[in-house]
Parts: structure tokens; C-alpha cells; sequence
């Protein structure tokens, strides 16, 4: 038995003279070769080599057979590993990345390819974005990316091309600081969280397309409102049914894609393949979690060990010890454990929407297992979900229904809104009126800092929210923002349509920032999905709800009903991408070019 | 309304160069009301320790930095407005009723834009190994609210009797409670008239197992012996079918229609010594791709 580079065995179990990186078998059959791959990530345990690091670095990108489910797929690969073989920089270095285009002419993957390093402040034409940092790498060409390396912690890269990442495009990347760290570990582990399917990109987001609610097999039946009417009561179980009808939405429309059509990898292996990180009884454990899914919001959590969160997005926080958090796509959370008492334990990441997990391990040795939990019951959507829950609304729910049918009507048409409570009513950009790409507006939007998330409030469990986070350090700027831009997130669920301000990607202005500004961007979320926005080039500094820097980051999740706003320093000159990171509500038109101008 | 115009000074002089530097903005903001920033209380932001220039000072730009600002030609290619498609065999079914057998399908789709797109519509009857009727719609759509589409195109009928054009336009969508809805006026091509009122809804009693109920009234100008047609209210077909979704995309199902003819078109048929009404038992399968 050989282990490749990347500390996968193969050989032995090939249905073909080709290379598989290889998941889930189709029966038990494959099962008993014992041939699970093990991509170990072990950054400090010996004998698991799997770490390119250095300043040189060559990347071919070519495409994988890969069987994660039973069937033979091509995956887009770095250096034929999936995900991509992690990469290990040292602040304060400058780094030659050598990225090559080694697709075939036939490949159904595309002839263009690049990787962004996301969450990496670095000059623009070295970020990565094709037709906005550069022009992308086309077939047998090579692209060099040099730049100096002025930040340390867990990041990650994927392809900016297409729907590349959703095909394997993704790795991880971690900068090790030139200042000690504050806070102490014996072993250190990526644990990368990513969504795997056997459609194409192109495919699945053709499907959405056609039909959105396709992966939603939860859809309100007869016999749930049986159920309902029993508990709640027919007249309330008939308002509810009212209410959800008038906006033409489903409160159990929790994700767009879920593991009816996914299955879940953690370091590019599924639950059956069991990825383990080995430990001592005793030792402290760093799990460099990174979420590097196209569309999977994941719940993590490892019965039986506190974990303590000391950086999120790559940025130092001040210790908190939680039992579970819920990490948005594309973020970054390094948490210490410290395993004693027994000899396995699961690390159980559980989708938001409660349809699939993936599973691995910490243990003694190789081998071992802990009993994996259920998933979790599946929650809906509520009225403050919905940002409906007015406290001065009471008895108003039907003019509140009709103000989420006719979206863009003059909120003075609304009759009998006490504006006098405190909190007004959200205003909405006048491009969302009357557009046929929006199909709801919040009402009363609030920042839901100490949320938790649908799905996760009051399980018995503390949960990680984002006024937990402290960034360890001061605002690194200081300044108050200068002005303030506020962008909504929009979109049509029925139409698959996604944008910010009702206008798509294709149709909008570049958002403008003179360079050395500060702004404050507020984002208001008029959809009832979550997403999470990422702006390239520049940190995205939260803000608590009194407007004071709380935590810096490099993508800040929306969760619908919310409204949070944060500072940008505009110290990046050129153009950057600014989207969801949902992959497929970005390719939908949820997507700005961000302008710094001189 | 006083203690709203109090909150509001309180924001204001709180916030005083936030807002100078907004009016500034108000091109970009699209109409914003900044007045009701509610959720961002602003009043409490500590401003005396903010500093005027930065603490970590913004690096002065080199011509290195203006040469890797510069963007690529061509600019980022997106799917935003990728042209897709969605072509539904809502009913492809045998009928059974008394007396006699057929077959029946009844579809549409589209191709096109979130907004705009090309509609499709057919639909027709074979009884005795003969076509009874088919019709073919094609329409332009294009998307006015939400929820609603306008369309407008050209139906063309083969059959029954000699084919026949028509100029259509109607509304499309879904209507509160998920219902679905479409109204088209027909002009022919002698100056017949024609209107249709379609509505379908979707009763899941399970996740798979799914009642359509669907209801159907075709209205008529005039007269056309010919082709059975009264003027006036014609015919109204109702149908119940229950499906079950194998997968997504097919799904077989049973159900029960009854046509009713009324009026002018009824008495047709009674001199034609037809029935004025029919129910029929129908089975068949619905397909999407």
C-alpha cells in the first residue's frame, strides 16, 4: 500500500487504470478492501505529510475522477487532490504561486480556470477574479501570483471561474504569524467542510432555475396543518397558512440545495470515510474549521468537548468556549478542544436545513468511532425570521401581509402602522419597486447580533453568535466611517433571481469608494434565505448595534430578518468582487464590482 | 409622532458628519430614508475617541499599485442573464369515459430570462386513433411585477376543423395561495373571439403524493357551428388529479375531469344528440425538463 503526496492510499482498488480520489463506495462491498481514504490535514502529528510550504509553489489545475457516491465523476483538482492541497505561508514572506491550466480540451469543467485567495489583502491583479483582477488562465497557460504576505491565520482558495468550486476547485490555506499566538496547542488540524454533487454546476443551476424549491422535500403537507390545528388551533393555523400563501413562500425553505442532492465532505472525505485527527489524552487540540462549501451553511459541534473559538476568518478573537456554532459559508473558525476522558469523539457537522451530515473523528488512534448524534429536528421560518415581527404590529398582521405582496408600495399607503414605538419602518431603494426580481421586503429589520440561527436557538446547547466575536485587537483604522451605503439583498425565490437592490450583477454600476475612505456599509436582508457576503481585497469590520467596531472579518453572514452594517477601509486600490458566497446566487446576479479609485 | 421627531434630532446630532457626508450620497442611495435607521442606534457611538486620520495610516500609492489596479479588458463573465428553459408535461393521460377512449396532453414551458421569456402552450385530444383537437401557443412574456407576466403571441389551432389563427394576449401567475393563474384573450384570424380562464393549485398531502385541482372556462364571441362552438359562456372542464412524485420530474398520476358545456354550445350539442356533459376517468404521467 502507497500513500500519495496528499496522504490518500491508493492502489490496490482501481475499477479502472485511472486515479481515483475516492469518497463513498456505492454498496458495502467496496467496504471491506478497507481502502478508505484518509486525508489526514495533520499539521503537527507526524507521518502525514501533506502540507505544501514555502514561498514556491507550483499548481496544476486539471481534472480528477472522483466517486463519492457510488459513480464515477470528474472533479476539478489541484495537483489531483480534492480539496486542494494545503498550502502553508509565513506572514511577512512574498509568495510565488505558479498556477497552471492543465484542463483538456474536451474537459466539461471549462477551458478557464483561476483560484482567489479568499480573504487575502493583496494587490488586484493578483486576486484572482477572471475580466476583474486579471484575465484568467486559459488552457496550457500559466499564471504567476506574487505577492507579500502582511496577514497570518486560517484561510482558503477556490476557483473564481464558473461553477468551479462546486466541482472540487477549493483548498485550504494557513499563514503562520510572526508574532507568537496567544493561546497555546499540541496538535493542529484543518477540518475542511465542503458540498460535493454528481450534477455539474451548470446542471444543478439550470435545475434551480426551473424549479427552486426542488430540493425541498418538507413543503407543508395536509397533515401538517392537521397537526397544526390541533396544537394551534384552527383559526391561528389558518391565519398562518394565509400569511405564507399571500407572499407565495414556504417557511420551510431553509437552503436552496441540500443533501437530497449533496453529500458532505469534511478534508474531501464523507462520513463513511471518517476522517480522524489523533490525539493524546490531554493535549489541546487546534481545528482550523473552514467552510469551503458552495451552498451548505453547517452546525458544528463535538459531543462531549467544549470548544473554544480563538480566531474567526482568520483573525484573532478573544477566547469564547461554546458547545456549537454555525459556520456560513466561505468563513473561517479555529477552535481549541481539549479531548480527555474517552477515546473518540465525533465532530458532527449537520446542514442548516437538517437534511444531511458529515461526520469525523478526533481519537486515540485510527479506527475508533463515538456514537454520531441525530440530526437535529428541522426548524421553520418565523415572523421576526421574515423581519415581521413588529412589536407595534399586533393586530396589523394582514397589512403587513399586503405590504409583502405588493412590494415597492409607499409605506404611508400602510394604515394603522404606529410609527411612534421607536423603531420605524425599513426604508427600500426605489429599485426595488415594482421589480419583478423582488419578491419580499423586510419590514423591521434589526442587526440579531446574539441570534444564534434559526435551528439552533434554546437546543440546550450555547451557541456561538456573532456578538460573542472581540476581535483581540482595537479598530485597526480607528475612524468613523465617512459615509454610509446601504445595499439590500434581494431576490425572487420562484425565479431563482438574486441581486442586490433588485438589480443583478449584468445591470449594476460599480459601487465607488475613493481610496483611504472609510464607509460603513449596512446591509439589509429582504430575502428569507441567509447569505453570506464576502468583499474582496478589504476586511469587513462588524459592527455591534451601537456602531462600534466588534470584529473584523471577511465575510459577514446575513441571516434573513437582519440588518448589520460594517466598516471598510478603502486601502486597496482596483476593482473587487463583492458577492454572496453562495456560489449559485452570486452566478443568479447577487454580485457588485467594488470600485477604489484614486 | 413627537417622540419619533425626538429620536430623530437625537440621531441627527449624534450623528451630524454621518449625515453630511449621506446627502452626499443620496444619488447612490436610490431615495433611501436615513430617518429610520432603526436597529443601528447610532447616538451611542463613542465619537470622541474616534480620530480624524487613521491609526494604522493608508499606505501612499505607487505607480506599482496603480499598474496592478488596472482591470483586464473584457470585464466578469456571469450567468446573470444565461438564457434557461423549463418545458412541463403537466398532463400526458389516457381517458376513459362513457362512452369511449382517448388519449389527451396538455403543456407549457418556456425559454428565456428571469423576465422575459418564450411561452409555449399546446394541447389536444386523439380519440379512435384520430386528433380531435391540438392547438399550439406561442407567446412573448414579459415579466410586470412579482408575481405577474403579461403575454402576447399567436395560438394556432389544427384542430378541430380547418386550422385556425388566432392573436392572443393575456396575464400570467401566481396569485396569493400559490394559485395559478392565466387569462387569455384570443382575436381569430374572421374576427372570431375567444377568452380562457385557467387556475390550478397544488394540494401536497404528502411530499410525493400531490392533488391538483384545476379549473378551465373558455368563453366565445360568437357562434361557430362548424366547430360546436356557442357564443358566449361555452365550456367549463374541472379536474382532480392525484399524482405521486417519483422523482421531481415524473410523476404518474389518476384522476377524474368533467366538462360541462353551456349555453349556445350545449344546445349544439344537444341537436348533434351529444352529451352536454362528461366526466371521465384519466390516467396518466407529468413530466418536466
Amino acid at each position: 500500500m502507497s500513500f500519495d503526496a496528499f496522504g490518500r492510499r491508493d492502489g490496490g482498488f482501481e475499477p479502472s487504470r485511472r486515479r481515483f480520489v475516492q469518497g463513498l463506495a456505492a454498496g458495502g462491498a467496496a467496504a471491506t478492501f478497507g481502502l478508505w481514504p484518509k486525508a489526514s490535514w495533520a499539521l503537527k502529528s507526524s507521518g502525514q505529510p501533506v502540507v505544501l510550504s514555502g514561498t514556491e509553489f507550483d499548481l496544476a489545475i486539471g481534472e480528477t475522477p472522483v466517486d463519492f457516491t457510488g459513480r464515477v465523476r470528474p472533479a476539478i483538482t489541484v495537483n489531483g487532490s480534492l480539496p486542494g492541497p494545503l498550502l502553508r505561508w509565513k506572514e511577512g514572506t512574498t509568495v510565488n504561486v505558479r498556477v497552471s491550466n492543465a484542463l483538456s480540451a474536451d474537459s466539461m469543467l471549462g477551458h478557464e480556470t483561476s483560484i482567489h485567495w479568499h480573504g487575502m489583502v493583496l494587490p488586484a491583479n493578483m486576486d484572482g477574479v477572471p475580466g476583474l483582477s486579471f484575465a484568467g488562465i486559459h488552457r496550457g497557460e500559466s499564471y504567476l501570483y506574487r505577492f507579500a504576505v502582511r496577514q497570518s491565520g486560517t484561510y482558503w482558495y477556490h476557483s473564481h471561474s464558473g461553477f468551479q468550486e462546486q466541482s472540487g476547485l477549493y483548498g485550504p490555506l494557513i499563514i503562520d504569524p510572526v508574532e507568537p499566538e496567544p493561546f497555546r496547542y499540541d496538535r493542529d488540524y484543518v477540518v475542511m467542510l465542503s458540498d460535493w454533487t454528481d450534477l455539474g454546476g451548470e446542471a444543478l443551476f439550470a435545475r434551480l432555475k426551473k424549479m427552486s424549491m426542488y430540493d425541498n422535500h418538507s413543503m407543508r403537507t395536509v397533515g401538517d396543518f392537521m397537526r397544526d390545528a390541533r396544537r394551534d388551533g384552527l383559526r391561528a393555523t389558518l391565519a398562518d397558512r394565509r400569511m405564507w400563501g399571500g407572499m407565495r413562500m414556504s417557511p420551510t425553505d431553509l437552503s436552496d440545495v441540500n443533501a437530497n442532492t449533496y453529500t458532505y465532505l469534511m478534508n474531501g472525505t464523507t462520513a463513511l470515510g471518517n476522517w480522524t485527527g489523533l490525539f493524546r489524552s490531554g493535549e489541546k487540540v487546534r481545528l482550523r474549521f473552514i467552510n469551503g462549501s458552495a451552498m451548505t451553511y453547517f452546525d458544528v459541534r463535538i459531543p462531549g468537548l467544549k470548544m473554544t473559538v480563538v480566531a474567526a476568518d482568520g483573525q484573532y478573537v478573544h477566547p469564547v468556549t461554546v458547545d456549537e456554532f454555525r459556520i456560513a459559508v466561505a468563513e473561517t473558525y479555529d477552535v481549541i478542544v481539549e479531548p480527555a476522558g474517552q477515546d473518540a469523539f465525533t465532530i458532527f457537522a449537520q446542514d442548516m436545513g437538517r437534511t444531511g451530515y458529515v461526520s469525523g473523528t478526533l481519537a486515540v488512534h485510527e479506527g475508533l468511532r463515538a456514537p454520531i448524534p441525530a440530526i437535529d429536528p428541522r426548524p421553520i421560518l418565523g415572523m421576526s425570521d421574515m423581519a415581521m415581527d413588529h412589536g407595534s404590529m399586533g393586530g396589523h398582521d394582514m397589512s403587513s401581509m399586503r405590504r409583502m405582496e405588493h412590494s415597492g408600495h409607499d409605506m404611508s399607503a400602510m394604515p394603522g402602522m404606529d410609527m411612534g414605538q421607536g423603531s420605524a419602518m425599513q426604508a427600500h431603494p426605489a429599485s426595488e419597486i415594482r421589480n419583478p426580481l423582488v419578491d419580499m421586503q423586510a419590514m423591521s429589520p434589526l442587526p440579531k447580533l446574539d441570534d444564534p440561527g434559526i435551528g439552533l436557538r434554546d437546543n440546550g446547547r450555547k451557541v456561538l453568535s456573532y456578538s460573542m466575536l472581540r476581535s483581540s485587537f482595537d479598530d485597526p483604522d480607528g475612524r468613523d466611517p465617512g459615509r454610509e451605503i446601504e445595499l439590500h439583498l434581494t431576490g425572487h425565490m420562484e425565479k431563482f433571481a438574486w441581486s442586490f437592490n433588485g438589480v443583478k450583477f449584468s445591470s449594476a454600476e460599480p459601487l465607488r469608494l475613493n481610496y483611504g475612505e472609510r464607509v460603513r456599509i449596512v446591509l439589509v436582508n429582504d430575502t428569507m434565505m441567509t447569505h453570506p457576503i464576502h468583499l474582496h481585497g478589504m476586511w469587513s469590520d462588524l459592527e455591534d448595534e451601537h456602531g462600534n467596531f466588534m470584529v473584523r472579518k471577511h465575510t459577514i453572514d446575513m441571516p434573513p430578518g437582519s440588518k448589520r452594517g460594517y466598516r471598510v477601509r478603502a486601502d486597496a486600490l482596483g476593482s473587487w468582487a463583492y458577492h454572496c458566497h453562495l456560489l449559485y446566487h452570486m452566478e443568479a446576479g447577487m454580485m457588485r464590482t467594488v470600485m477604489v479609485e484614486e | 409622532m413627537i417622540r419619533r421627531n425626538l429620536i430623530a434630532v437625537a440621531i441627527a446630532t449624534a450623528c451630524s458628519p454621518m449625515l453630511a457626508a449621506q446627502t452626499m450620497d443620496h444619488s447612490q442611495m436610490q431615495g433611501m430614508d436615513h430617518s429610520s435607521m432603526q436597529g443601528m442606534d447610532h447616538s451611542t457611538m463613542q465619537h470622541d475617541a474616534a480620530p480624524k486620520d487613521p491609526v494604522t495610516p493608508i499606505p501612499p500609492l505607487t505607480d506599482a499599485d496603480r499598474a496592478a489596479a488596472a482591470p483586464p479588458q473584457g470585464g466578469h463573465v456571469m450567468a446573470d442573464n444565461a438564457i434557461h428553459s423549463y418545458m412541463l408535461l403537466n398532463r400526458l393521460e389516457g381517458w376513459n369515459a362513457k362512452p369511449g377512449t382517448g388519449t389527451a396532453w396538455e403543456g407549457e414551458g418556456w425559454i428565456g430570462i428571469d423576465t422575459r421569456r418564450i411561452w409555449l402552450r399546446s394541447e389536444g385530444e386523439r380519440k379512435g386513433g384520430r386528433t380531435e383537437s391540438a392547438n399550439l401557443e406561442v407567446l412573448y412574456g414579459r415579466s410586470v411585477s412579482s408575481w405577474w407576466d403579461v403575454v402576447g403571441g399567436v395560438r394556432q389551432d389544427f384542430k378541430p376543423g380547418s386550422p385556425l389563427t388566432f392573436a392572443a394576449f393575456g396575464v400570467q401567475g401566481l396569485a396569493p395561495q400559490k394559485f395559478e393563474v392565466a387569462a387569455t384573450a384570443y382575436l381569430g384570424q374572421r374576427g372570431q373571439s375567444a377568452a380562457r380562464f385557467e387556475v390550478e393549485y397544488e394540494l401536497l398531502l404528502t411530499s410525493r403524493l400531490i392533488l391538483q385541482p384545476l379549473m378551465q372556462v373558455d368563453l366565445y364571441g360568437r357562434e361557430d357551428r362548424a366547430r360546436g362552438i356557442g357564443s358566449g359562456l361555452s365550456t367549463a372542464e374541472a379536474g382532480l388529479r392525484l399524482r405521486y412524485e417519483i422523482t421531481r420530474q415524473f410523476a404518474p398520476y389518476i384522476g377524474i375531469t368533467r366538462e360541462q358545456a353551456f349555453g349556445n354550445t350545449a344546445d349544439l350539442r344537444r341537436d348533434h344528440l351529444e352529451s352536454v356533459g362528461d366526466t371521465r376517468v384519466v390516467a396518466g404521467f407529468r413530466i418536466w425538463f
